[in-house]
């Protein structure tokens, strides 16, 4: 109950972050038609960012099914790559209950979380951050299309950069004590800037592109020896 | 014909929801291939540096603030302050910073 504890705090900033990001999503639900309880379910059941933003311009759309399926399975493409490094991270002998629910929470920060305890990952750790988070993303998405756009605008653009702070504070940590995470964090930087600049990939296809070539690039250049899990 | 928002929904739910939950399940035992390990062992942080950098410049209403939140944060994290200080940090830096610009 410690994991759960200490993993509900942590959920704290990521829920704020997440409401304020679900929240604009919402906005862009609600050009799509969806009403707050549909806004609601869909990021209960879905918990993506850009999965959900593809695929509420794709229903604003109309596109067919077929459309939505792939749309679907291209913006969360790196979620197939999450998971498979996330295995690695699963105690081999915990339940298929563990790992459907830790599948079913597969966010970026959900993630990242995981992958920043030593040893394998404790599941409740991560059951205390989505106890919290989850349900400000939900709720975020729905009074996002409830209210629109009477936020003041400087409260969600403050709101906007916690993800990303939280990001930071897990890759630059591990970046000191090992100099080839820091320079793939750099290399990373720059092509994610040169791409999205310079050519018209769509963000999550510049995510997947990169992720593939630069942790290739890496694993080349400096295989990890050793229990990977023990980082 | 107009579809419905249900069926998008289910759709779209049960494709992320094999998406994340397949290779979780199949894969049981640590990989022994050195390169699969590796690879997989730098995709978290080659995703998350992608997706900070430049989109945390873009999210704020004046690329500066982004900026600012940037330097910021990394400052934090290498001081390695946790999560919760360096997401503040950020935080609070842009909404100061928005009440001048």
């Amino acid at each position: 109950m410690k994991g759960f504890k200490e993993g509900f705090k942590t959920g704290i900033p990521i829920g704020l972050g997440y409401f304020a990001v679900a929240f604009s999503l919402g906005i862009a639900a609600a050009k799509a038609g969806l009403s707050p309880f549909q806004g609601f379910l869909t990021s209960f059941l879905v918990n993506a960012s850009a999965g959900e933003n593809a695929a509420f311009i794709a229903i604003r759309e109309s596109v067919p099914y077929i459309q939505m399926i792939l749309i679907t399975v291209v913006s969360n493409i790196r979620y197939v790559l999450m998971s498979f490094a996330l295995s690695q991270k699963i105690d081999p002998k915990a339940g298929m209950l563990h790992r459907l629910l830790l599948g079913f929470y597969l966010t970026d920060e959900y993630f990242a979380l995981a992958i920043s305890q030593d040893g394998y990952c404790d599941p409740f750790y991560s059951y205390g951050a989505i106890s919290f988070a989850a349900p400000c993303w939900a709720l975020g998405t729905a009074f996002g299309i409830l209210m629109g756009q009477t936020l003041p605008f400087k409260l969600v653009s403050a709101l906007s950069v916690a993800l990303y702070g939280m990001f930071l504070a897990i890759i630059i940590p591990p970046a000191k004590k090992q100099k080839t995470i820091a320079v793939l964090i750099v290399i990373s930087f720059l092509s994610s800037y040169l791409l999205s600049q310079f050519t018209p990939l769509s963000e999550s296809t510049v995510t997947i592109i990169l992720t593939i070539v630069i942790s290739s690039l890496g694993a080349v250049l400096w295989p990890v020896k050793g229990e990977i899990h023990e980082e | 014909m107009k579809n419905s928002i249900y069926v998008y929904i289910l759709l779209m739910a049960v494709t992320v929801f094999i998406i994340r939950v397949l290779p979780l399940t199949l894969i049981r035992k640590p990989i022994q291939n050195l390169f699969i390990r590796s690879f997989l062992y730098y995709v978290p942080y080659v995703t998350l540096s992608v997706m900070t950098f430049p989109a945390i410049v873009r999210a704020t209403a004046s690329p500066i603030s982004g900026i600012v939140a940037l330097i910021l944060g990394m400052i934090g994290a290498y001081k390695e302050l946790g999560l919760f200080k360096v997401t503040l940090i950020c935080c609070i830096s842009v909404l100061l910073l928005e009440m001048f610009i």
